[in-house]
């Protein structure tokens, strides 16, 4: 079977736990304003590999993966969820620990992908409807549909939310955050990342204008500050 | 043999025959919790330590602190020598003063004469006389050279022959001092002196008869010498202090003895740690004492020198000593060999401060303690000072006591013995055989019998068509200087003292070596996969070559050109084999090349794969700087494909550097990725790595100012050094390599 992807990582370090190999999927349906990625929308630009010859070459990095795995990442791994699930199989098949890093908007098939998945990397990217739609241009529903069918499934969650200042930074948003997070089960780690602008020079290049143009890049040091709080406010009981 | 000296020790053979391994096997105490229990350093440690300090920042401002010049190398030749007659918990310097050199006309009177010329001395009058009624090694190796060897030693197709000074890569037993005292072991040398004489008595039996008394001689020499310190090592050591004494008498007797490139330790940690837990549960040691003393032996063997010329430093940068001291590895498929003396050792590049010696070296398995694992991965972020060598391909070979000699060199201890050899240019024989045997930068005829190839594009046949039989040729000279070298360094500069501590008659390594290995590999493949045009000069020589088109590089994990690096080295190894060795030695095979990449690159011309006349090669089996674009793993994966096992037996050397960030965000994600990057590394039998964790623009600001960064310590290839000792050419060409980074 076929699959489209932009870029291969056999040494990915910070998505899940251990050393990772990250298979960035092409496509994604969410149009996020701080997008780094911004080369991974389009399914039919990436590059074309079939998923025996994928697997072929994440086995040739098994040895390193003892503690680790491989993670489905993108654009949006959900989107190509034949091929997902496909090459998924083989990973659990070769014993590999299997991670999806994923927004959860695809087209459906969730129940079926997700039999194969061990941690589901998921990027929150707002937790009601109007900051949603405007981060991402798209509806909250589907991302509420997924969580859902995760929840059921009771496949253990990283989460992650991109702090965007004076977006999302405020400690009113981090309560707030912390209550959405406790509702659900099964979460292992909730990680803030830094709105940063490694992307800018992208869009340059493919002609699209900047959404964030004068937006400055999270400062570390709030944003340590800010996840300790976040720390603080979910118990240790739920990790 | 009974004796109080012994009690509370398990086991039964070693007692009556000299079998260290066994009673190593039979005592010692695997370890495996974390580093919480370690110590600080003793005053008397940091004292002394102070005062060594000082002395090396003399040393360096000066090339040498000191030399004696009115006495030649010998066990007992010097008179005693402290570092803090106070405060020194363990004695002994090679000469009466604290690095104070030697010097040693055995192997050569000509290195004597121009090392000492160039810090500014004059060769004495009575060591010019000595030494000019008696023959030296050098001399008996250039009366028996032939023509074709001086012609490729000259060219650089062959290089770092130890014809000028001692071999080295011999590794005595030291242990065997602590164990059994001087007494029974001089007992059993006679005993098999005796034997021998029931032989039929050949030219072998002969000199082994020779070679036996020298060792009793040099045996007793041993003891004499520990006397004049006040020890009495006739008999066994009575407890930790003695053990380490003892077996760094047997040690420091080598070093007074010898000068060889590579002066290694071999296997001490888990041996001493049998007497430190004894003295411990004895209570006659707190944990402080025992840090103390183990502090105090690696600063008697950081302090080890030995007299070299620029030239030798050019090749070995940095005034190395390879006092390599291999650590960890397994008894067998369960136990490790794991104690809380290897944790001692390397913590003392915590409790002195990060240093480049002795040769820190963890023979790895994945199946080692997880806690010992993670405490060399965080020592190696921290300091840079360690390398790592696959204990799973090494044990089956040399069974669990072995030692590594230098960089990479395995040998059982005192069973196994090496003679050691240079290396051969791989990168130089293949120009060779496009310009049909004549050296591409002297201009001589190097090698006859061959055409110059007047091709307009290379064909990959043709070139490996007589690539193979250049190989034959050069094959043929390396066997025949190796075999010259070591006949005549047995004749005229034997290791008696050394020798002495290992079984008589040992199973003898020839460990020949091969340089340019990664650019031999990306031009074959050059050749091979894009078009390869040479530019002939006026005298048809092929000075420099165009390529067309794409072709893999080895260091990518591809399979078409690592294939190719698997081929050469099977290949140069048959040929090797297919000559017979002075004293029935094994062939061995490494992949090495210590700093001596840079010395071969400068003198090997343009090479098909891109690099130009004069750049350094990659360090040993490393992929050439910046080639490897791919990232890290797939590195590593290419390396790992040369295969140990009946070929490269003799080690294959990867230097690796990574910045610290990618290793992972925290300090612990850090050391986890570590053990995960070598777990998988040596898993797939892969056999040496060289762990560096440091960004390039650390070494860049280094370079600049060196005064910031005094301790600052790297692996090079095989060994570390202070990056400050490097010379500027060597410190860009470290700078050069692949850092790999990229998140």
């Amino acid at each position: 079977m076929i699959g489209y992807y932009s870029s291969l990582e056999p040494m990915g370090l910070v998505d899940g736990p251990g050393l990772r190999y990250v298979v960035f999927l092409q496509g994604c349906k969410l149009r996020c304003l701080y997008c780094h990625n911004p080369e991974t929308w389009k399914l039919k630009e990436g590059k074309v590999i079939t998923s025996e010859e994928l697997l072929h070459k994440i086995l040739r990095y098994k040895n390193y993966y003892k503690n680790g795995g491989v993670t489905f990442s993108g654009g949006e791994p959900l989107l190509q969820s034949e091929f997902l699930i496909d090459i998924l199989k083989k990973c659990k098949e070769n014993n590999l620990h299997t991670a999806i890093d994923t927004s959860g908007v695809g087209n459906g098939n969730y129940e079926e992908i997700l039999k194969y998945v061990d941690l589901i990397i998921l990027d929150i990217k707002a937790i009601d409807e109007e900051k949603y739609s405007y981060i991402t241009k798209a509806k909250m529903n589907e991302f509420s549909k997924f969580l859902a069918i995760a929840q059921k499934m009771q496949n253990p969650f990283w989460l992650r939310t991109v702090i965007v200042p004076g977006f999302n930074d405020t400690k009113e948003d981090i309560l707030n955050l912390s209550k959405f997070v406790k509702k659900i089960d099964n979460v292992k780690k909730v990680e803030l990342l830094a709105y940063h602008l490694f992307g800018v020079d992208k869009y340059k290049e493919l002609g699209i204008d900047y959404p964030l143009e004068g937006i400055k890049p999270m400062d570390e040091d709030n944003l340590l500050e800010l996840q300790n709080y976040l720390n603080s406010l979910i118990s240790n009981d739920d990790k | 043999m009974k004796c109080e000296f012994w009690d509370d020790f398990k086991g039964e053979k070693w007692k009556n025959s000299v079998n260290v391994a066994d009673f190593i096997k039979e005592n010692y105490t695997e370890y495996k919790g974390d580093e919480s229990f370690l110590e600080e350093p003793s005053e008397k440690t940091k004292k002394v330590w102070h005062v060594c300090e000082e002395a090396l920042k003399e040393e360096l401002k000066k090339g040498i602190l000191d030399v004696e010049l009115n006495i030649a190398s010998g066990i007992n030749n010097f008179k005693p020598g402290y570092i803090c007659p106070e405060d020194d918990v363990i004695v002994g310097l090679q000469t009466d003063g604290l690095l104070k050199r030697i010097v040693n006309p055995f192997g050569g009177m000509r290195m004597v004469v121009s090392a000492l010329k160039a810090y500014g001395y004059e060769t004495s009058e009575s060591i010019k006389k000595e030494f000019k009624y008696r023959k030296t090694h050098n001399e008996g190796v250039f009366d028996a050279y032939t023509t074709d060897i001086r012609k490729a030693r000259h060219a650089g197709l062959i290089t770092g022959l130890p014809d000028a000074y001692g071999r080295g890569r011999i590794i005595g037993d030291y242990r065997r001092v602590a164990l059994y005292g001087i007494d029974f072991l001089i007992e059993q040398k006679q005993k098999d002196l005796l034997a021998n004489e029931k032989e039929e008595l050949t030219e072998y039996n002969i000199r082994l008869r020779e070679e036996i008394s020298m060792q009793i001689k040099a045996l007793d020499e041993i003891k004499k010498m520990a006397k004049s310190y006040n020890s009495d090592i006739s008999m066994p050591a009575k407890n930790a202090k003695e053990a380490v004494q003892w077996t760094y008498f047997g040690y420091l007797a080598a070093i007074k003895e010898n000068n060889g490139a590579a002066m290694s330790l071999g296997r001490t940690s888990t041996f001493l740690d049998i007497y430190i837990n004894r003295d411990l549960k004895r209570n006659i040691i707190t944990e402080k004492e025992a840090q103390e003393l183990i502090d105090q032996f690696i600063i008697k063997l950081r302090m080890a020198r030995h007299l070299r010329t620029p030239d030798y430093n050019e090749l070995f940068a940095g005034d190395p000593t390879w006092v390599t001291e291999s650590i960890g590895g397994m008894l067998d498929e369960t136990h490790s060999l794991v104690t809380k003396t290897s944790f001692r050792y390397l913590h003392t590049l915590t409790n002195l401060s990060s240093a480049p010696e002795p040769n820190m070296t963890v023979l790895w398995s994945d199946k080692l303690p997880d806690n010992f694992k993670k405490y060399c991965a965080k020592m190696s972020i921290n300091t840079d000072a360690i390398q790592y060598e696959n204990d799973e391909l090494m044990r089956p070979i040399h069974g669990f006591d072995y030692a590594i000699a230098c960089c990479v060199s395995a040998m059982t201890v005192g069973k196994q013995m090496q003679f050691f050899g240079a290396r051969c240019n791989l990168a130089k024989a293949l120009l060779y055989a496009i310009t049909g045997g004549v050296d591409e930068v002297k201009r001589e005829l190097v090698v006859d019998g061959f055409e110059k190839m007047t091709d307009e594009y290379l064909n990959y046949d043709k070139v490996m068509k007589v690539y193979d039989k250049m190989l034959d040729k050069v094959a043929k000279i390396y066997v025949d200087a190796m075999n010259i070298i070591h006949f005549m360094h047995d004749k005229y500069a034997y290791e008696a003292g050394q020798m002495a501590l290992h079984d008589t008659d040992p199973e003898k390594l020839m460990a020949f070596g091969i340089a340019g290995l990664s650019v031999a590999i990306d031009s074959l493949s050059a050749i091979k996969f894009a078009k390869v045009k040479p530019i002939y000069d006026e005298e048809g020589i092929a000075v420099d070559f165009v390529t067309e088109g794409e072709f893999p590089k080895y260091g990518n994990d591809d399979d078409r050109v690592d294939e190719i690096g698997i081929d050469l080295v099977q290949r140069f190894y048959n040929k090797l084999k297919s000559h017979k060795l002075y004293k029935n030695a094994k062939h061995t095979l490494s992949v090495l090349t210590i700093t001596s990449n840079v010395v071969y690159g400068k003198k090997t011309g343009t090479t098909p794969d891109g690099r130009k006349a004069g750049e350094p090669f990659a360090p040993g089996a490393n992929p050439m700087h910046g080639r490897d674009s791919s990232g890290a793993l797939a590195s590593l994966n290419s390396v790992a494909k040369i295969p140990y096992c009946n070929v490269c037996e003799d080690g294959i050397s990867n230097t690796f550097s990574i910045i610290p960030k990618a290793l992972g965000h925290s300090a612990e994600e850090r050391v986890e990725n570590l053990v995960s990057i070598m777990d998988g590394y040596f898993k797939q039998g892969a056999h040496h790595l060289n762990v560096n964790v440091l960004n390039r623009e650390t070494l860049e600001d280094a370079m600049e100012n060196p005064d910031k960064y005094p301790n600052l310590t790297i692996r090079v290839s095989g060994y570390a050094v202070r990056f400050n000792r490097l010379s500027r050419e060597q410190q860009l060409e470290v700078i050069s390599r692949t850092f790999h980074g990229t998140i």
